[in-house]
């Protein structure tokens, strides 16, 4: 690791970061978690999901899009910000289609091993029950928009890294969607492969590969084996792409 | 809550009993629990009504107006309800209806489905009317609390219902017990 010069504190902890570091990037480094679902390390943070929001000198700031500072004091794991996370993650829940119990992502899904970790055991808010297309047309991929959570990894992902930019989001609030930039809107018109970050970072059960259900049963999968904190940890694109 | 026996009352409402099978997947500790315990209206009984009772387990979401009926009678008479699994916390696999208009599922399946003879939607009055969607009960009756998982594994039942037997006002229940799916 190279040299670390400043400190901020996270929670009382101190952890040093490098200029140029966000909250999230020195947590990270310092394998300090705090809650994420939008975003990934290696990709350009977006700050869209809010649930690494965290109290940085009184002030709630999103911590993957704020810069860490000298002294910094940073409050995170608290009964307070939790609570705030858990009502984030509920209205995700109520806002798509998310059936556990049916959805071949189960166990391996973000949205809901962060259901686990905040104690969510129900949705709270009345569900919206969206009518959201589904699209079938690629030979190996499909793409459910009732599961999205809008988070834009696939839309960082194809745009930074695969260099195609198939996917973006288009709307705003409610009426925000994720689209396929083809003539026709179709995701078997573009030239999304299996092997590209954007078709395989999907934290939910929005992007799926066809013909893959349950090839590792339910129970043994990520989430059934270890909490989204630990595996949080360990994530990077360039891992992803080895 | 000691001298005479906690009465617990249990239905499944738009459900698969799949709840109430991994409650009795408890095995030999039904027996323990038995000396405690007394049902009252529920599958394993089959009184039809529900008096009034200590707890209610409710399996299932809401998805016809008997499942309304059904519902505010537990919630009328039992003074702790407790939502079991999935379908009755968010609606579950029957609230996979809730994509399409009620009518386009009628269609679908009276109507047009593959195989169907002597196609038509039915209207029986017997029948309870369905509502336009499957509503998970909170969003019908208030709930006192929540059980996750589809189902629920054997020993959370009694991870929630023994604290409660004991009195205890809300038991807390080690959250690696619970999965959603």
């Amino acid at each position: 690791m190279t040299e670390t010069k400043d400190m901020i504190f996270i929670d009382g902890k101190a952890i040093g970061f490098m200029e140029g570091q966000t909250i999230m990037d020195a947590a990270l480094s310092a394998q300090v978690y705090i809650p994420h679902l939008c975003h990934y390390p290696g990709l350009t943070p977006s700050g869209n999901c809010r649930l690494c929001v965290v109290e940085a000198d009184g002030r709630k700031v999103a911590a993957c899009t704020t810069a860490a500072r000298e002294g910094q004091q940073i409050s995170n794991n608290t009964a307070e910000l939790n609570a705030a996370r858990k009502a984030i993650t509920q209205m995700l829940f109520v806002e798509g289609n998310h059936i556990c119990p049916s959805c071949e992502k189960s166990g391996n899904c973000k949205l809901q091993a962060m259901g686990y970790y905040l104690s969510m055991l129900e949705e709270h808010y009345p569900q919206f029950n969206p009518h959201r297309a589904l699209d079938a047309s690629h030979p190996d991929i499909f793409l459910d928009r009732g599961r999205c959570i809008l988070c834009g990894l696939c839309v960082r992902a194809s745009h930074d890294v695969d260099k195609k930019n198939v996917f973006a989001i288009a709307g705003r609030g409610a009426d925000a969607r994720l689209i396929v930039n083809t003539v026709s809107g179709k995701l078997g018109d573009s030239n999304l492969d299996v092997s590209d970050l954007a078709a395989n970072i999907c934290p939910v059960g929005a992007i799926m590969f066809k013909e893959h259900g349950y090839v590792t049963p339910i129970g043994e999968r990520i989430y059934d084996r270890q909490q989204i904190s630990d595996v949080a940890l360990n994530e990077h694109v360039r891992e992803e792409r080895r | 809550m000691t001298d005479r026996k906690i009465r617990i009352a249990t239905t499944s409402l738009a459900g698969c009993f799949g709840c109430h099978m991994s409650f009795l997947d408890i095995d030999e500790q039904l027996v323990q629990l038995n000396e405690r315990i007394e049902f009252n209206r529920s599958p394993l009984t089959d009184i039809k009504h529900c008096g009034p009772s200590d707890i209610g387990l409710i399996e299932g979401g809401v998805c016809n107006a008997d499942n309304v009926r059904v519902l505010r009678e537990f919630r009328a008479n039992c003074k702790i309800l407790i939502a079991v699994g999935a379908c009755a916390i968010t609606g579950g696999v029957p609230a996979m209806r809730n994509y399409f208009d009620l009518r386009e599922c009628l269609e679908e399946v009276y109507l047009h489905g593959a195989g169907v003879t002597n196609p038509q939607i039915p209207d029986d009055v017997e029948l309870p009317l369905l509502l336009d969607k499957v509503y998970p009960i909170q969003e019908v009756v208030p709930v006192d609390y929540f059980l996750p998982g589809c189902p629920p594994p054997a020993d959370a039942f009694l991870a929630i219902l023994l604290p409660l037997l004991n009195g205890e006002a809300s038991p807390q229940v080690a959250d690696r017990r619970f999965y959603y799916d």
